[in-house]
Order: structure tokens, then sequence, then C-alpha cells
């Protein structure tokens, strides 16, 4: 085995010996606690990227995977990298850079062992995408989940322990959910491990069906609690809008996991191969997505502070990927992959400038002033104020904000454009007979609608922010706190320059997805390195 | 034995689910309690019921499946005690934390 096969396990050991590192040294060391914390993140964003390439290069496998202890696929734990676990790896660990940069502007002060929480929470980010097993993916989702529920009350506050408190009991409850699913499951195919799993689905005789639809409809149920499907997102907004900004960024991505074991399950367990149960979750998935999309869309509209506007969008964006996995079909999951990273980078964004904007006015003002449009505007004094400059730290962030707007809209020429087009694209030519379905139809108008909304949100905000506050403030932002932010938007405007090759990476993990035999067979008849008895 | 066994995760989860949807913290967490109690039983029975069988092979001897009982729910019982121990004292922690900061066990942080 050479060296190279094991920066496979690297994105979780890596996280977690810097996270127990950090445990050892005192809380008032901040300096080295934030010089280890940010380069162990830069380097898993490194090794990320390097996985990336390792499994777009024409030569080598596909998917790859790692026998940990050396025990045969079905019978040991495998981790599995595939085109769209490095997608997911490369997009968490660039929004774990972003945010980890703005907390250390000064959030990362405000509360015990910020570092070392944060490396949990990568690290459970990292197995959650590479583990192949699904007693595994629970386990990796509440190392997530843990070190989430200490980091949404960072900073402490009782508005945080308040939606913290129901943050840990709806999670609590849907891990119940996920143990029944996998159990059930366990129960009728006797193996837990993903491939092997899709593979004994086939055969599975008819009066065992109904308990694997059971299992599976239980285990879907646990992760469109995390994705935030309608009607199961209630607590998302209080939970996003209460944590503190880089949290929140960092949150953006979590949402996303739910998406991920979606996307990567439908299609495994319940794809062509699955007899009699396939295509199962398609309906549920492409109704509950329409229904999330519309939700968060008036959700959206009747935001009064900032960080609810953004958690709305999270909403959005769920429902869109749900309601497009929905679809099953390769064209539109691959838009669905490339909106999907897209719009986390635009979400991550969002959460950190909101922060920075809310310094130039006190918040109930600004409730006020959302307000004022419903119930009149009675502010009289109209001050003449000629010839004011805009100070540059407001230009700055202006224009941020307004990039945002474009990207959270999915107006051209960013890559929240490029995304919705291709998914709306994909869309219009789903039908085998050119005709286009019902369900397309709402999904465009809804998917349109709900740009058109954002819209009108974000440039109600920036009007009473921006161009006509009520007073302006004009706020202390450090270099370190717009860079993550300039960074993230010029991701997504990379992803503009480069849509050709990332709609092309896209469309090959969106053709692997729905034809598994090729993930299916690398997990099979990956060799031990040790032949003989493992004992 | 299967009857009671069902009856016993009915009664703990239909317990457990009741007292999360109270208005109470203390009420939610033991509720939590509860359904984790019997969720843990449910991942137990998954693995069939068998009685005085053992889970870990004798190496000793050439082994007969038939004998044993399989070990695989008993492992992941086990991690789900573990991560659910762990979280519900988390949970309590929170819980108390709510108290302190609200002065009410209500769980939006107020009497209605």
């Amino acid at each position: 085995m050479r060296l190279a096969d094991h920066l496979l396990i690297v994105p979780i050991v890596l996280p977690l010996v810097t996270g127990a590192l950090l445990l050892l040294f005192d809380e008032r060391r901040h300096i080295l606690k934030a010089t280890i914390g940010t380069l162990s993140t830069l380097v898993l964003a490194g090794v990320a990227i390097a996985l990336l390439l390792m499994t777009n290069d024409g030569a080598g496998p596909a998917s790859a995977a790692y026998l940990l202890g050396d025990w045969p696929a079905p019978f040991g734990i495998v981790l599995v990298l595939d085109r769209l676990s490095a997608m997911m790896l490369v997009t968490s660990s660039l929004l774990g850079v972003a945010a980890l940069l703005f907390a250390l502007a000064r959030w990362h002060k405000s509360g015990p062992h910020f570092h070392s929480l944060f490396q949990f929470l990568l690290m459970g980010l990292s197995g959650a995408f590479l583990t192949g097993d699904l007693f595994n993916l629970f386990v990796f989702f509440e190392v997530m989940l843990a070190a989430s529920y200490a980091l949404l009350l960072h900073g402490s506050g009782a508005v945080r322990v308040r939606a913290g408190l129901h943050y840990i009991a709806i999670n609590l409850v849907a891990s119940f959910l996920f143990l029944i699913g996998v159990s059930l499951i366990y129960s009728v195919t006797g193996t837990l491990n993903m491939a092997d799993l899709a593979g004994r689905i086939a055969g599975l005789s008819p009066d065992h069906r109904g308990l694997l639809e059971a299992g599976t409809a239980i285990l879907g149920i646990a992760f469109l609690v995390k994705a935030g499907m309608w009607p199961l997102c209630f607590w998302l907004p209080g939970a996003y809008a209460a944590a503190a900004a880089p949290v929140a960024a960092v949150f953006a991505v979590l949402s996303k996991v739910g998406v991920y074991a979606v996307f990567r399950l439908s299609p495994l367990l319940l794809g062509v191969g699955a007899g009699s149960s396939a295509g199962l979750p398609d309906r549920v998935l492409l109704v509950g997505g329409l229904a999330t999309v519309a939700f968060g869309m008036i959700g959206v509209l009747a935001s009064q502070a900032l960080a609810r506007l953004a958690a709305f969008s999270v909403i959005v964006s769920s429902g869109t990927l749900l309601a497009a996995a929905g679809m099953a079909d390769v064209a539109t999951t691959a838009g669905a992959l490339f909106y999907l990273v897209s719009s986390t980078f635009t979400i991550g964004a969002l959460f950190l400038l909101v922060e920075l904007v809310e310094r130039t006015r006190d918040p109930a003002a600004q409730v006020l002033a959302v307000t004022s449009e419903v119930y009149g505007d009675d502010e009289g004094e109209e001050v003449a104020e000629v010839g004011i400059a805009i100070p540059a730290t407001l230009a700055i962030l202006g224009t941020c904000f307004a990039l945002c707007g474009i990207l959270v809209a999915g107006l051209p020429p960013f890559s929240g454009f490029v995304g919705k087009f291709a998914l709306l694209s994909a869309v219009v030519g789903a039908g085998d007979d050119g005709e286009i379905r019902p369900a397309s139809w709402a999904f465009l108008t809804l998917v349109i609608l709900s740009g058109l909304f954002a819209m009108v949100a974000m440039i109600r905000a920036g009007i009473h922010i921006f161009w006509a506050p009520a007073e302006a403030i004009v706020p202390r932002v450090r270099v370190i706190e717009f860079a993550p932010v300039a960074l993230l938007l010029g991701l997504c405007a990379a992803m503009t320059v480069g849509a050709g090759p990332l709609m092309r990476y896209a469309t090959a993990t969106a053709e692997a997805l729905h034809a598994p035999a090729a993930y299916i067979d690398s997990v099979r008849n990956t060799a031990r390195v040790t032949a003989g008895d493992p004992r | 034995m299967e009857l009671a066994l069902a009856i016993g995760i009915g009664v703990l989860i239909g317990s457990g689910v009741w007292l999360v949807l109270r208005p109470r913290t203390y009420q939610v967490i033991i509720g939590l309690s509860l359904a984790g109690y019997g969720v843990n039983l449910f991942i137990f029975s998954m693995g069939r019921l068998r009685v005085n069988a053992p889970p870990v092979l004798d190496t000793g001897r050439p082994v007969d499946p038939s004998l044993y009982t399989d070990p695989l729910p008993q492992a992941l019982v086990l991690t789900a005690i573990v991560i659910g121990f762990a979280t519900t004292a988390l949970f309590l922690v929170v819980l108390l934390v709510s108290r302190g900061l609200t002065g009410s066990d209500h769980v939006d942080g107020r009497e209605p």
C-alpha cells in the first residue's frame, strides 16, 4: 500500500488529533491555539483538494475504499472515497477555513474550547462524507452534532441557550429514528455496509420488503430533519439565526449533510437495482422539496432580521436540492450538485456578512425599519444630507452584500445563476418524450419565484442598511473579518469561470451515483493489505 | 418472550414520546431517556431473540454459527448507549443553564 492511499483517512484523523491536542493547552494561550487550529484546517483543505484531484484523475479509479483494521469489506468498516465525497470534503473544508479565519478576529475568545470543538465538527463532517457503512454514518453524525450543540451555545446568552435546547431535543429524537431505521434495515438484510446492502436489496424476499421499506423511510426522516425539509424544519431558523456568525457559516454545510445522505443513499439503496422498491423515496422528496422551497421563500420575505433571512435561505436551498433529488435523473442531479456547492459558499458568506452589517445599526432599529413599511413610516424629519460620501467600509460591505444578493437570488453572471440554470434546463429536458411534466412546471415556477423573493428581501434589507439608513454608523471591520467573505465570494466567482470543468465533474459524479455498480465493486473488491489470518 | 419485549419497547417509546412533547424541560429529558432505552432494546431485538447463546465465538473448537447469537446488534447497542448517554448529559447541562438564565423550566424559557 502506497503512502498516498493513506491520504484517505487523513481528513478524519487530522482534526481528531488536532482537536485532542488543543484540549491540552490552557484556555489563555489564544495565539498558540489559533495557530494550530488554522494550520490544521488549512492542511485539511489541502488534503481534500488532493483527494478531489485523485478521484478526477483519468487514469486512477473513480472510487477507492480504505479498509479500517484490514478487514474485508462486508465484515469490517470501510471508508469510501468517490467523486461525491471528495466534492463534499472540499466544500466543507474550504467553508471551514473561511469560518475559522473569521472567528480569529474575536469570536474564538468568547467561550472555552472553540478550536477543539471546531476541529471535532470538521472531523464529524469528513467522517460522514467518507464512511461506507450505515452505522458509522450514525456515529459520525453524532460526533458532528455533539460538536455543533456546543458550538451553537458558543458565546452564550439566553437566546442561544433556548435555541440550543430545541436544537438538541430535535436532533436527539432524529438520532433515535436513525437508529431504528438502521436496525430495521440490518434485521432484514444482515449487513450495514452500503455497497453490500445495495447488492442484497435486489434479492430480498417479498415478505421482508415491508420491513426494509419502513426502515428506509424512518432513516429518511432522520436525514430530512437534518436537511430541514418542511415540515421538519421548524427548529432550523431559530437555531441558525441564534448561532455566532462563524458557527452559523459552518452550519450552512451541516444541513447539506442530510442532503448528501439523500443523494448518496436513495440511488444506491432504492435505485434501479432495488427490484420492486425502486424509486420509493422520489415522490416524497419531490413534493416535500417543493413544499420546503415554498415555505422557505415565504420565510425569506417575512424575515425581519438578516440572520433569519440567511437561515431561511438555507431552507430554500435544501428544498431545491431535495426536489432535484426526487427528480432522480442524471442531468438534474448534476445541476443540483453544482448548486449545492455554490449555495453552501453563498450562504456561508451571507452569514458572515450579516454580522458585519449588523454592526452598522442596532437590531431593534432594523426590525422597526422593516416593519415601518407595513405600519406606515412616520419619520417626518427629512434631513437634507446632500453630498455625503459613502465611507469606504460601507461601500465594500455594500458591494459584498449586493454580490450575496445576486448569488442567493441566482441572477447572472455568478455561480448561483449557473447552478440554477443547469437545474432548470435539466428539469425541462427530463421528460422521456420531450413533454414537460407537471412536477417540472411546479419545480420551475418555485425555483424562479424563490429567486425573486430572495432578491426582493435582499434589496429591501440593502436599501435600509446601505442606501437610506436611519442612522449610519460606520462599522469597525477588520481585514481578517472581511477576507473570509471575500474568499467565499471569490470561490463563487471562480466557480462561474470554471463552470465548464466543474459541470463535467458534477455530471460524472451524477452518472456514478445513478449507476453505482463501480462504487459497489470498488468496495467489494478492495484487497486486504496483508494476506492470511487477520488474527 | 417476544410479546413481553414488544410491549416493553412499546411502553418505553410511548411514554418517551408523550414526555418529549410536554412543555417542561425535566419531562423532556426523562422522555428522551425513556425513548433511548426503548430504541436500544429495539436494536437488540433486531438481532433475533436467543436465550443461552453467547455472541463471542469460541476459537478452540470448530465453529457452528447456529450455536451463537448475532454479535453485531450487541456491538451497535453498546455504541448507541455510549452516544446516547453523552448527548443526554449534554442536554442536561443545557437544561440547567437554561433554567439558570431564564428562571423558568418551560422549554421556551418563559411561562406561556
